[in-house]
Formats: structure tokens, sequence, C-alpha cells
């Protein structure tokens, strides 16, 4: 029905695709005509200025434009944004697969293109499966791990056997007619049938979002029962071959140990490659460039190795990503990480959208359709029945032991989200006509089934999750509280076992993670990167990071930064720091430095609302004028070309000297003034310190913009941070910031230049404890000069006479140029900054 | 063992299921264990536990078994010795949810979970958790690694602090200042989020492995 549906709303585009298509296709038929005389011609008339040569490039040539063909489908696709809402990608390249198909049968009368299990299972799937496994949440995944292995083994097991055994049964009653197959090909058909297919339920629960332990459990389930699948289908495919006679019970016992063999062995091979590739990573330093290589170049091998061996090899690639994700993305350095991150997306996607578009074509081919009404019905209501009465029983044993409880919701979506794709098309097709006489009633019934899973399940899947109000996933930002108490917890549960003297699963986690921090670790990332794989410091570090980004995002948008010096009142949240420290008194201003904690206000949470709604433009405006903004004219010099190179540093140095030389006069002039050098450079580190405090939507941006990011594609690099002295302008709050600040937003800079992969954020490291918080807004680092709107917490209290100095600013309507004037009273001119390429 | 048959009818009825007889038992086996065969258990007890020396907030925990707040004897303070029934109220704690509890049922076992964990933090049962005390308990939390100076702990705590403050209070007046989280905001910041599986242990198949320590 809804297959009928979509093909006339197909309809609409049909014109499009016929003719881009009919031009594909008449293309070759065209020139090769005319390649020919050319060719003849060749020998006679000497050397040839412009040759044709189609049959020299055709198969890269047609597979290039088949990869175009479904790629711009996809385009197509998303451009109606209510079709893609309702309809899964996948239905509706499978549709478009169809129509392909049909134009090429037309042209042709021969099914030229086919998805061959050789290009599925070497090139299409592997990158599917990485990826799933790759960025598999792993802790939600070994937490479920005894479910989805329950569901995946017995689940599959079970469902192979009874659709085989009912097919079979129905068989004997006579109703499919005269068919020549045995018990053990119905056995055979089932089990290739029985498995859910990963790439589909992918493919549609991602559009789904259901919670996270359902969507693990399904898709966990469909990757793990890929053991399964191939011990069932070697096992029934030798004894067909064999005959149904000559089976013993050895060879069944042989089965199942080959399923232990065969899912332990890939499981093995996985982490085996993943160590490999975790230890590779640790000393790939120098070789930045082809560092996202290894990844996929390991993992592949992982999945031909244990391909070569007759193991699972969809379990080997998956636990090579699981188990090596932590440390490489400990260990490749950030720009590395996006490469792998996006690389490994559109390899998956790409081979995603290929197969469903070529279940598509294939399916138009008459020489593989056998019609049989009964088997095809009798199939489909077999594997959603049974699979319903399977995931109800393993329910119910499970739900004994486990912590949360798998209700009746969960379980109609687990039985109804059973999706059969590619996997078991391949699988069919193997098969060998000579030994499986009805191959082809099985290919024609397997293709039915993957279309009706695919296409009327994934349709109709989104409206029953929402009618039957099933938990939805909900994607938050992550919370410091949050995460805190998360490991608190952690700790507590395992201490708890501990205490109770069980063995538990807490207690098994933290025996783990100690022997992974202890041992694994130490191994496998690089030293630098140990310290800051503190998933803690991560969500602090990111947070941190977006403030700034929303800061300069706010600023941006403004115009102008002064806005943050405004004092807003509403939305404030204060926090007093000045909590009880040993601190020594120390005289005047330094002194009084440190007690007059105070903080800049701003309205954050507008802030905050603002940022979300439109984040990712003003990001990617931000980051746009950040990479423009201070040092254009110098990064125009750096392009200079290499192949193992992606920048030069040349540009860094020549900041470095010009920050050197402004220092140094910066530093003479402190010489004049009563603190002397060695003040500034204390409050230099508080500085440093206080950037630590600033928090997201707090309204106090005591901080500054995180500096020296190894996880951010840009980076800001601080020099260093002076204060002038602040008795001089007599008031505290006049520090300023010298001009030391390098602040470079460059994508492609080598962060990694060496061990700074690690923490280098000052934020992070050991200093002295001088127990001294002064806030310094986050403005200062981006604009190069400061007016830091001190405001004292405790001792003095809240008046906008202490934001005198600010008034120009905020009346200001141009940023920094009117920064510089506000402050240039005390400023000397500073060189460095490119004043002309502003805005 | 006679001393759990006169608590496990207590329990059951007051605490309402969640540890069964049979994990009375065990749990008490556990106990005479870990006290040496003595009535009660102190503090010192409890070092004997081999694989609790590597929790970086086993002071914390330990702490929390004496806690005068978490037996529900006092306001404050701590107490000395805990005996079977102390030990069980605190292990009640952990109990699973049942499946057939109400919405209200749900909701005060959800708010007996979370104040056993902000009582941990606010080590000086002023009701309050101070900046102080919440930099202590991060600083312990991230004493497992190494690497993480006691500087950054500080400032994640402090973030963490801002970020309640922002949560729980919202606005403020400018000369207001945000003295500590309370209970009411604790339960603020944990509002939608699921702590299901964070506070739950099954007392499960313990005995052999109970008796192998």
């Amino acid at each position: 029905m809804a297959f009928r549906v979509r093909g006339t709303t197909q309809e609409f585009r049909f014109p499009v695709w016929g003719l881009l298509f009919l031009a594909l296709w008449m293309l070759p038929r065209v020139l090769g005509v005319e390649e020919i005389p050319g060719h003849n011609s060749h020998e006679n008339q000497g050397f040839q200025i412009v040759t044709f040569k189609w049959h020299h490039v055709q198969d890269p040539y047609i597979i290039a434009l088949w990869i175009l063909v479904a790629s711009l489908a996809k385009i197509v696709f998303h451009l109606s944004h209510k079709v893609t809402s309702v309809v899964p990608e996948s239905a509706l390249l499978i549709v478009l697969g169809l129509i392909l198909g049909g134009i090429v049968w037309a042209a042709d009368h021969i099914a030229s293109f086919t998805l061959t299990p050789t290009v599925f299972f070497f090139y299409l799937l592997p990158p599917i499966v990485l990826d799933a496994g790759y960025f598999m949440p792993n802790r939600l995944f070994f937490g479920n791990l005894g479910t989805i292995l329950l569901y995946a083994v017995i689940g599959t097991v079970w469902n192979a056997a009874t659709t085989g055994l009912s097919l079979y049964g129905v068989y004997l009653s006579g109703i499919m007619g005269d068919l020549s197959i045995g018990l053990l090909d119905f056995l055979l058909f089932g089990s290739l049938i029985a498995a859910v297919d990963p790439v589909a339920v992918l493919a549609v629960f991602e559009e789904v979002h259901v919670n996270d332990v359902l969507f693990i459990i399904v898709f966990g389930e469909s990757l793990l029962n890929d053991a399964v699948t191939v011990v069932l289908y070697n096992v029934f495919d030798s004894f067909v071959s064999l005959g149904a006679d000559k089976v013993t019970g050895v060879d069944c016992v042989k089965g199942i140990v080959s399923f232990f063999v065969v899912s332990l062995g890939g499981t093995l091979i996985g982490i085996i490659f993943a160590f490999l590739l975790s230890l590779v990573t640790r000393f790939t330093k120098h070789v930045r460039i082809i560092e996202p290589g290894f990844v996929f170049i390991i993992s592949y091998l992982s999945y031909l190795t244990s391909e070569m061996l007759s193991l699972s090899a969809i379990l080997a690639i998956t636990f090579c990503g699981i188990c090596c994700q932590k440390y490489v993305k400990a260990n490749i350095s950030e720009q590395s990480s996006t490469t792998v991150r996006y690389t490994m997306k559109m390899l998956a996607s790409g081979a995603e959208t290929i197969i469903f578009m070529f279940l598509g074509i294939s399916a138009v081919d008459p020489a593989i359709w056998t019609w049989n009404t009964a088997f095809i019905l009798l199939t489909l209501v077999f594997i959603s029945v049974y699979r319903a009465i399977g995931v109800v029983l393993q329910t119910w044993l499970l739900n004994k032991y486990r912590m949360v409880q798998l209700e009746i919701i969960d379980q109609v979506v687990m039985s109804y989200g059973g999706l059969r794709g590619a996997v078991a098309y391949a699988l069919v097709v193997l098969l060998d006509e000579k030994k499986v006489k009805e191959k082809n009633l099985f290919v024609s019934t397997t293709i039915i089934v993957v279309f009706f899973t695919v296409i009327f399940q994934g349709l109709t899947i989104k409206p029953l999750v929402q009618w039957l109000k099933v938990k939805k996933s909900e994607h938050r930002e992550p919370k410091l509280n949050e995460k805190l108490h998360g490991r608190a917890f952690d700790h507590i549960l395992s201490a708890i076992e501990d205490i109770s003297g069980q063995i538990g699963h807490n207690y098994l986690r933290d025996k783990w993670s100690n022997f992974d921090r202890k041992v694994l670790s130490k191994l496998l990332m690089r030293r630098s990167a140990q310290k800051s794989r503190d998933r803690i410091l991560n969500v602090f570090h990111e947070l941190n990071l977006k403030d700034a980004i929303s800061y300069v995002a706010e600023g941006e948008r403004r115009g102008s930064l002064a806005f943050i010096r405004s004092p807003s009142t509403d939305n404030i949240v204060n926090v007093d720091f000045s909590t009880p420290r040993p601190s020594t008194v120390e005289a005047s201003v330094s002194y009084l430095l440190r007690e007059n904690v105070s903080t800049v206000c701003l309205d954050m949470q507008a802030l905050e609302q603002r940022r979300k709604s439109i984040r990712d433009t003003e990001d990617t405006v931000t980051h746009h004028t950040l990479q423009q903004y201070l040092y254009k004219p110098r990064q125009e010099y750096k392009h200079l070309y290499s192949r193992h190179e992606l920048t030069s540093n040349e540009d860094e140095k020549q900041d470095k000297e010009i920050f050197h030389r402004t220092m140094r006069k910066r530093l003479e002039s402190f010489k004049s003034t009563k603190l002397g050098i060695n003040q500034t450079k204390k409050t230099a580190k508080l500085y440093k310190r206080e950037r630590g405090q600033k928090r997201r939507n707090s309204s106090i941006p005591n901080g500054k913009i995180p500096m020296e990011s190894p996880t951010r594609d840009f980076t800001f690099k601080e020099k260093e941070l002076e204060f002038s002295d602040p008795e001089e302008t007599n008031e505290y709050e006049a520090e300023e910031m010298s001009g030391g600040i390098e602040f470079l937003a460059n994508v492609t800079q080598d962060t990694a230049t060496d061990s700074t992969t690690g923490i280098d954020n000052p934020v992070f490291s050991t200093e002295e404890d001088q127990s001294i918080f002064t806030k310094v807004p986050p403005w200062l680092s981006p604009e190069e000069t400061v007016v830091p709107s001190q405001r004292a917490r405790v001792q003095i209290p809240y008046s906008p006479s202490n934001f005198r100095r600010l008034t120009p600013i905020r009346l200001s309507t141009k940023s920094v140029d009117s920064f510089l004037l506000a402050d240039s009273p005390e400023e000397r001119p500073r060189s460095f900054l490119p004043e002309s390429t502003h805005m | 063992m006679k001393v759990s048959r006169a608590y496990q009818s207590e329990l059951e009825s007051e605490e309402g299921k969640g540890v069964s007889s049979e994990q009375i038992e065990q749990l008490h086996r556990r106990f005479k264990q870990l006290s040496g065969g003595q009535p009660t258990i102190r503090k010192e007890n409890f070092n004997n536990i081999p694989d609790l020396e590597l929790n970086p907030i086993r002071s914390k925990i330990i702490h929390a078994f004496f806690d005068n707040r978490n037996l529900r004897k006092a306001p404050n303070g701590l107490a000395d010795e805990i005996n079977f029934e102390d030990f069980l109220i605190i292990m009640s704690y952990f109990r699973p949810i049942e499946p057939n509890m109400d919405e209200e049922q749900l909701e005060r076992c959800r708010k007996e979970k979370l104040r056993f964990l902000f009582h941990m933090y606010d080590s000086d049962s002023d009701g309050r958790i101070t900046l102080e005390e919440y930099r202590n308990v991060v600083e312990e939390l991230l004493s497992g690694n190494p690497h993480i100076g006691k500087e950054s702990a500080r400032s994640i705590a402090d973030g963490a602090m801002m970020e309640a403050a922002s949560i729980c209070v919202g606005q403020m007046q400018p000369d207001q200042v945000y003295e500590g989280i309370t209970f009411d905001d604790f339960l603020k910041m944990w509002q939608g989020i699921d702590i299901e599986t964070k506070m739950h242990v099954r007392f499960l198949n313990m005995d052999a492995i109970a008796l192998c320590h």
C-alpha cells in the first residue's frame, strides 16, 4: 500500500530523473559507437591529438556516476522537508532504485546493475558497521550487553528455527503447491531471513529517536546477531549441499562449536586489531596527515582478516571500533579526529545510500522473480509473529534480572523494529542455484520481505512510536553538575557493592576502569593525552568553550563586545568565591586585588537562549570572523604547499616575534610602576586561574576564552597576560590587558605541534594555590584591550559608579575601534593589531 | 541470624520490600564478617575491605554509613558505631524501584536517594552545600586521576557551583550572594534526570561472593 503511495509521489520527480538517467544511459552507447572508428583510424593516421577511450574508463566512470546519482537523489529528497520527515530515506531510495532499475531495464532489457554480494560485503557493509562501532556509546552498550546478547543469540536462533519449521509445516500441508525444497532448505531460508539488519535498523531508528536503552538493544542486537546468522547460514548451507540424509549428529555439534569459534574469534580479532590501532596512533605524532588513514585501514584489515579466517567479520570490525575509540580519540589530534569523524560518517552514509538504491535496482529483474503468494505472505506473517513472540518471551525472562524493566511499549517497538535488509539479500543471492533449487523463490521472497519491512514498517514506526508515547531520547546539553554527581554515584555504587560483598555490574565496571587507568591507558595513550581524558574535564572544557564562543558571537551580533560590560541587573548570579582562605595578607593593591573578588554581570540567560536558537549560524559566523579578524594580512603569506604538513608555522613565528617585541616594551614601562614585573606576573596567574570559574549560563563571565584547546578546531593562544598597575589608574578595575594576547583562530593550525595535545590550558595546570580569585572578563583575549569591569562582591557593594570608565564603551557601536579609543590614554599603540582589517 | 529475623519484619513493613529476607540473611553474614563477629561495626572495620581502597571517595562513603542524618537518628553528628539495623537502613537507600510503586512512592524514593547524596556533600550538616564543601568533594572525586591537579578540580567545582546558582536562583540582586546549594536546589538540579540506574544495587546472589572474601 504504502509502496504505491510513494510511487505516485515519486512520479513528480520522475521526468527529471528519467531525463538524467536516459542521458546517462545513452552516453556510453553513443560514445561507444564513436569510439570504434576513432580506434580504427588510429593506426592509419599516426598520432592523434585527441582520442576517445570510453572503454578505458568505463567501469570506474559508471561507478562514479551511480554514486553521484545516489547523492544527488539525497539532495532532492531533502529539498522537501515534509517528505523526509514522514518517509524514511531508506524507503525513498528503494523506490528511486526501482524507478531507475525500471528505466535501465526498459532501455536495455537486461538488468546490468545489481547489488552483488562481493561489493556489498567487501565495500559497502564495513564502513557502516565501523561507523556504528566507532561511535558506539560504550557505557550504554556494555550496560545492556546481557540483554543484547540474549536477543541476538537466542532471539535469532528462535526466529530462524520457528520461521523455517513453520514454513516447512505449511509446505507439507500443500498450500504452496509443488516446490522442490526440503526441510533443510527451509531452515536455511529461515536462518538468513531471521536476522535483524543493522543497516536497515540504523537507517530507520536514527530518524525515530526512541530512548537510548531501546535503541541500543535493537541496534546492538542487529550488530551482534551477525555471528549467529553467519554460522546458521554456513551450517545449513553445507547441510543442504551434503544432503539431508547425510547429516549426522556430529555435524550438529560441530555447528554449535563453530558458533562459539566464529563469534568469539571474530570478537577477539576485533580486539586485537583495536589494540594495534591504538598502539599505532600513539606514535603518529609526526605524521599527522595520514593519521586518520590508520583508523580506516586497520579496522578494515580486522574485517578482512576475520573474513579470511571465516569468522564473524561484522563482530570483528564492530569490536575494533568499540575498543579503539577511547584511545584513538585521545591520541590523534583534534583535526584528525574531525577528519575521522566526517570521513566515517560520509562513507557510512554513502554506503547506506548506495545499498538501498541498489536494492531497488536489483529488484527490477524479471529473471529472479518467482511468485508464490502463499510462501511470500506466510514468510511475512511468520517473521513478524515469531519476532513478537520471541521478544515477549525473552523480555519476560530478562525483566527478572534487569534493573530498568522493559515495558510492553518497549516490546512492541522492539518487535516492530525488527527490520530485514541488505544482509539477508546478499546472503540469499550468494546461494548456489545448483544446490538450492528454489533459489529464485527465496530471492524474491527476501526482496519482498526487505521492501516490506523497510518501506512499510519504516514508514509506520514513527507514527507508532508517537502513538504509543514511547519515551523519546532527549538531547540535553551536558551539565557539569550532572557529570559530577554521576561520577559520585558510580563510586558510591561500587563501594556499596564492595561493602555488601558482591560482584555486580558496578563492581566489574569499577575494576575495569581501574585496570584501564593503570595499564591500558598507560600503554595505549600518549602521555600528554592521559591527563586530558577525564570525562568531567572534557565537559567542563566544552562548556567553557561554548561560553567563549557565545560571548564572541553575541559581541559580533551587536557589533561590539561592549554589551558584556554593561551590567544588567537581571539574571545575575553571584557566587561568593571569597571563601575563607589562608592566604597571607598582603599590602595595598595586590591585597585589594585579591580580596575584591568581583565579577562582571551580563545577561547570560538571554544570551544563552539566543545562542541555542541560532547557535550554529552564529558559530559559523564567529568562526569565520575570528579567522579573518586579526591576522589576516599575515595569513595571506602562508599558503605554502606541502603534502605532509597542513600549516606552516611561519606566521606563528611572526606573531611570536611581534609579541615579544611588544612585551619587552610593555615590561619596560612596568618597571617604572610600583608593582613591577613580579606583581604583573602574579596577576597574570590570577587571570589564568580565574578563567576556570566562568561557567556557561552563569552571568559571571569571569573567565576568559579558553585557550589552547585541543578539542576545538580553532585555538586561542594566549601568550601571556599582564596587568598594568592598578594604582596608577586609581581603580582596581583598571587593570588592563597588555596586548600580549595572541588570538589565533586558525582552523588548520596544528595545535599539536608537539605534546600540547594534552591540556596546556592554564586552568588545568597545577599552579601554586594562592587562593586568589580575580575576575577577568572573557573578551580580554579576543579584543586585546581590556577594561575589566570589576565588581567587588563582598567588600564593595555594587554600584554603577564602578563602571564609569565603561560608559563610552557602552554607547559605542563599533567594537574594536571604540575599545581602542576608550583605552587609548594608557594604551601604547598596538602595532601588531591590523586595525584596518576589522569588520 | 536472630538479629536479622527481628529486623526483617520491621524492615519489610516499614521500608517496604526491596530487600528480601534471603538477602537480609546474606547481608547479615557479610555484616558479621566485617565486624569480626561483633554486634556493631566501627569505621575501622571498613578499612579491611580491600576493594574499597581504590575508591577515591571512600572516606565520604564510609562517613555516610555513620551519618546520623542517614541513620535517621539525629539532624547531625556522627555515630561511633552502627549495628546491623543501621547497616540495613543505609543499604536500603540503594534498593531498586519496585514496578508496582505509584507516583508518590516513586517520588519519595527518589528524594530519599538524592538526600543520601546530598548528605554526603553537605559535610557540616547545615543544610547547604557550600562552595568549600563542593570543592572538597570534587577534589576527592578527581583524585583518582593523578594528572588532574587540585587547581583544576577547584575550578571545576567553582564552575559547577555557578551552574547550580544559575539553575536554582536565576535572578539575583547584585549584592546578593549565592550561599550554597540547599536540598531544594539540589532536587531542582536533578529534575528530569533519571536516577533509575544510578542509585540502585541489586542485592543478588551475594552468597558465594560474600563468603569468599
